[in-house]
């Protein structure tokens, strides 16, 4: 019996990583082949659009500047939570997130509906200098942002990769993505082939403050004010039964 | 396998492995752990059955018990709904300007606002609504725009400048900025603005220069008087009340750049009772007009 004779994993080095190599296989296989055949996970929603140029930089300084260690993209559906945040955050939400952004600690807020809470000028100032607008904020200040000039020569290369993961971004999209990056933040530019790409809702408008260059600052608040309100909740059934988890 | 031998002293079978004269007894594990570990083996088991488990190639175990998360908070929120309910459609019910004069029903709604406040409106006005540089104060008299407990509750609905249709909007020229006045005009209109206020520390001179400047440019929204116009949010500009900032460099960096706050739009993020609820509270911090 193998309870009996373990002795053999316990001699063999090669049996034991083989053995471990089945085991943790076994888990695996379970627990995220069928991930990618399940399609009951994720909801239909109207309204989810994959990131802007603009935003997907944005993303991209959320990401470098480790903001996902203090801040959630989650809403768990808790009463406390929905209650606080709004509408618990629905999986359709995240799936052109590359990789998703749920985050597991919530040093500061959750951000998951963060976008249209706050003015442009308060995430800004509040950016530059969190305790100018919330006394209590423990937050590190970000004001060098306003100072890095977005780097447009590769933003086609991120929204190509994106696409191999699986967004749906056009091949005009992938052309036109320097164009669309300086377009969103400048309400005085072409911006009709943005709107045309990404909606009529997009955001497009100068961030920053600072009208004469795009910089990582109109990036991160232009990805902070999309969070959370992609979905048309108006045409929503949360409880109907297929979106019932 | 080493052979098997048996520990004089207690009688236990050893493992046959020996280090340095010291031999190792094969005890068996405690009973009582032994059992956890089978009644945990077993509470998984029941677990698969009973609760959302195995992924299958297109779906997955839904348990026989039907658990679903969305569905109990779901129920939760209803049921917060039903015991605020009453409440709430009293107020829905009151015009917004008789709401004081019914003592139950003021207290839940500032204890209502208050909560909303804290929330959605202190992150810049201030945890007492005592505003800062750029964000109106709410605890005073002044108002840039409508003051009346009804016209906070359409700047709470739809915001200032916020991109929507029905929202508050004013647009002060950048009057440095976009090269509408000179240097040496923008120091002269900034003194006669500065005197609107002053009697200390004015340089007539310039003041006087600067009247003309804002007569043709300031009056519109200003006021020949410069009391402001609330139906353009254009403050009052003869009081102690400064949105960003009372010294002469702030009056004259404000006319070079021509800020205007941006205030989001509530309707969409709160529902129209706690909008209400909020309108209440915001007009009793600061009595509003």
């Amino acid at each position: 019996m193998l309870l009996k004779n373990h002795g053999v994993f316990e001699r063999h080095t090669m049996v034991l990583v083989a053995g471990i190599l089945v085991v943790i296989s076994i888990g695996g296989l379970i627990e995220i082949a069928p991930l990618f055949k399940i399609d009951s996970t994720i909801e239909e929603v109207d309204g989810v659009r994959p990131y802007t140029p603009l935003e997907l930089v944005g993303r991209n300084v959320y990401i470098r500047e480790g903001c996902y260690t203090c801040h959630s993209q989650m809403i768990r559906p808790l009463r406390d939570e929905v209650e606080r945040y709004g509408h618990y955050s629905l999986a359709a939400e995240s799936m052109y997130d590359r990789p998703f952004q749920w985050g597991s600690k919530r040093t500061g807020p959750d951000l998951a509906r963060v976008g249209g809470k706050y003015s442009d000028a308060w995430q800004v100032q509040h950016l530059r200098d969190p305790r100018s607008v919330v006394p209590e904020s423990i937050m590190p200040p970000y004001a060098f942002l306003a100072d890095n000039e977005v780097d447009t020569r590769h933003i086609d290369k991120h929204l190509l990769a994106n696409a191999r993961l699986g967004v749906p971004y056009t091949e005009a999209s992938i052309e036109n993505a320097a164009r669309d990056l300086l377009a969103q933040a400048d309400p005085m530019g072409d911006t009709a082939g943005v709107e045309e790409r990404y909606g009529a809702d997009v955001n497009i408008r100068d961030f920053d403050g600072d009208p004469k260059r795009v910089t990582e600052m109109d990036a991160l608040v232009a990805y902070l004010q999309v969070l959370g309100t992609m979905v048309d909740f108006s045409t929503y059934e949360p409880e109907k039964a297929e979106n019932l988890r | 396998m080493a052979k098997r031998e048996v520990d004089d002293v207690s009688g236990v079978e050893t493992t046959g492995h020996e280090w340095d004269g010291i031999r190792e007894l094969d005890n068996p594990l405690p009973r009582w752990w032994v059992l956890v570990f089978y009644a945990t083996i077993v509470w998984a088991v029941v677990y698969w059955v009973a609760m959302p488990a195995w992924p299958l190639w297109n779906s997955y175990t839904t348990g026989l018990r039907g658990h679903s998360d969305r569905a109990n908070v779901a129920s939760e929120l209803t049921g917060l709904q039903t015991a605020r309910a009453p409440m709430f459609t009293q107020l829905d019910a009151t015009p917004l300007a008789q709401v004081g004069s019914n003592a139950d029903l003021m207290q839940f709604t500032m204890e209502a606002g208050k909560a909303v406040f804290n929330d959605n409106c202190s992150t810049c006005h201030g945890a007492g609504g005592q505003g800062a540089k750029g964000y109106p104060s709410l605890v005073d008299d002044v108002w840039l725009w409508d003051g009346t407990v009804d016209g906070i509750h359409a700047t709470l609905q739809h915001g200032i400048r916020s991109g929507k249709d029905e929202a508050r909007f004013s647009m002060m020229p950048a009057y440095g900025r976009d090269g509408m006045l000179q240097a040496a005009q923008i120091s002269d209109l900034t003194e006669f603005v500065w005197s609107l206020s002053h009697t200390q520390d004015v340089n007539r001179a310039a003041a006087t220069r600067g009247a003309e400047l804002f007569a043709t440019n300031c009056v519109s929204c200003h006021g020949a008087d410069g009391k402001g116009d609330p139906t353009f949010g254009a403050p009052n500009l003869t009081d102690a009340e400064w949105l960003y900032g009372p010294t002469k460099a702030d009056i004259s960096g404000q006319i070079y750049e021509g800020r205007g706050g941006v205030m989001p739009a509530f309707g969409d993020r709160l529902s129209p009772s706690q909008v209400r609820a909020v309108a209440v509270y915001v007009h009793s911090l600061g009595g509003g007009t």
